[in-house]
């Protein structure tokens, strides 16, 4: 795996099947509302969030930092896929709450993680 | 490793004071993150961070303001949570919140910044906007689309945050979809099966959205289409393909001006019984009474004004509220129109759109469109049933009963 955005987290994986939009796709308590994706209702706070990518609407970083502000953001993101969305919400809540979110990526041929795990 | 350019390495040294410092800050990290091996100059910035979603936003734009920020380049604003010129319309609890106070501040921080109050997500319906092979940092999903397919200038997927720091330091990381290998098609959606008269409406090209995006990743390319699209169905399908899937640039051949070969990519062939299926999905209730009808989601142009006014001219009272999201500039430019349909007792709205601000009553369970995009979010947003349709239904419906 290789760090995006450094950072501590530990968690259980939540691993999401499709690309997911954090702004109209998930609310402030760290849910997946989005009832077109097939994790629908998956609690994502604390979790390890293993996901392809964002998908949709640019206001996703916002959303993600007002989580990792709030304390109901993902322990960790790993990608499939390098994705600024992601990147900025984590770097944003960085600079201004000092607050971390590790962000990484996945090689394409490594093994997804499984159970709880700590970055 | 990003290599930065000498003057790039002074603005994050802070010569160019403590703002262009922190934004740098900001390129700088995700330029590293995203593995960009130098930054890109752009020309233009398009900036969604004025809609209120969380105090994060209030806080950033604040910090910026604060450390002296001003835009380096022409930056136009997207929508924010207020429509700021028919202030009365936003629901009565709504309008002395806290929320409705930072919404705001925010929308008028941007403005200190020097951004123009352009309030639109639809910047690509104003007189200037992004040429062929012009790099800009442009947010919201479906005006990265458009100018990335329709004009074929280059915007990676931006969004809050990144989009205000790139109007401060004129840089974006070069990464992404400025770069000439990532615009190439990489799937083939062969439509050749399509009848044209499926694309007689707006309404068809915003349910080929909704298939495109949720049937392929990557760089679509679209053949065999015999309908030539306006940009008002351009827009509609770009939208609802940013939607649905995370499509930031398309090509169609013979329409984008990026459309190329083709050959040897993956093809994925949709049927009209594909099309008939995107077509129900974006409905998500059958035989409910309609509560109110929204269109102009991405904003109403002087042409859907036109189109709108003919419909409505001579009618009055609608039976259910019908909201029309729109510009400034287009609200000017399409005056009379626009008069027609207010005329014809249809809300215009302005600076904002309905789903993302306190104006549809929270009362109303079933809400009717013909934007497959507000098909999309409003479930969530606003926790209504959708029903979609072309805006001719859009039109019956509301003047002239319900659809059971």
């Amino acid at each position: 795996m290789k760090v995006l955005h450094p950072g501590r987290g530990t968690g259980e994986v939540a691993k999401l099947d499709a690309p997911l939009s954090f702004w109209g796709g998930t609310d402030l308590t760290g849910h997946i509302r989005d009832p077109h994706h097939p994790q629908h209702g998956m609690l994502l706070a604390g979790r390890v969030v293993v996901m392809p990518a964002s998908r949709g609407s640019s206001s996703s970083s916002s959303v993600l930092a007002e989580q990792l502000r709030l304390g109901t953001a993902p322990a960790a993101i790993v990608l499939t896929e390098r994705d600024p969305i992601i990147l900025l919400g984590a770097i944003v809540a960085e600079q201004l709450y000092a607050v971390s979110l590790p962000v990484l990526l996945l090689d394409p041929d490594e093994p997804r993680p499984e159970g709880v795990v700590t970055i | 490793m990003t290599t930065l350019t000498a003057d790039e390495q002074a603005m994050l040294a802070g010569d160019a004071g403590p703002a262009v410092a922190f934004a740098m800050r900001i390129v700088h990290r995700l330029a590293e993150g995203l593995g960009a091996p130098r930054l890109q100059e752009i020309t233009a910035a398009h900036v969604d961070g004025c809609l209120y979603n969380g105090q994060v936003n209030l806080d950033f734009a604040t910090r910026l303001v604060d450390l002296g920020a001003r835009v380096a380049v022409p930056t136009t604003l997207n929508v924010g949570s207020l429509d700021l010129l028919h202030p009365e319309i936003h629901r009565g609890l709504a309008r002395d919140t806290d929320t409705t106070t930072n919404a705001r501040a925010l929308m008028a921080a941007y403005r200190t910044m020097g951004c123009a109050p352009t309030w639109t997500c639809a910047p690509y319906q104003l007189a200037r906007r992004p040429e062929f092979g012009e790099h800009v940092a442009f947010a919201e999903s479906n005006a990265i689309a458009f100018v990335n397919s329709v004009l074929g200038a280059r915007t990676d997927r931006y969004g809050d945050f990144i989009d205000i720091c790139a109007a401060i330091t004129a840089r974006v990381p070069y990464a992404g979809l400025h770069r000439d290998e990532a615009r190439r098609a990489t799937v083939v959606l062969d439509c050749r099966e399509l009848p044209p008269e499926l694309f007689d409406d707006t309404s068809g090209w915003a349910v080929l959205g909704y298939l495109t995006g949720s049937r392929t990743t990557g760089v679509p390319a679209l053949t065999g289409l015999t309908a030539v699209p306006t940009e008002d169905d351009l827009k509609a399908f770009a939208a609802t393909a940013a939607s649905a899937g995370g499509v930031a640039l398309f090509h169609i051949a013979g329409v984008t001006p990026e459309a190329t070969e083709v050959r040897g990519l993956p093809v994925i062939t949709v049927s009209p019984t594909d099309f008939g299926g995107a077509r129900r999905a974006l409905t998500t209730v059958e035989d409910a009474p309609v509560d109110a009808v929204s269109v102009g989601t991405p904003h109403f142009s002087a042409s859907e004004f036109a189109a709108l006014a003919a419909l409505v001219r001579g009618r009055s009272d609608p039976k259910v509220p019908f909201y029309v999201s729109t510009s400034r500039a287009v609200l000017d430019q399409a005056a009379d129109d626009a008069s027609a349909c207010a005329a014809a007792g249809i809300t215009l709205i302005t600076d904002t759109c309905t789903y993302v601000s306190s104006i549809v009553d929270p009362k109303a369970r079933v809400v009717m469109t013909n934007s497959g995009k507000w098909a999309w979010y409003a479930p969530v947003n606003l926790g209504v049933d959708v029903v979609f349709g072309t805006l001719a239904e859009c039109v019956r419906t509301a003047y002239e009963g319900q659809p059971r």
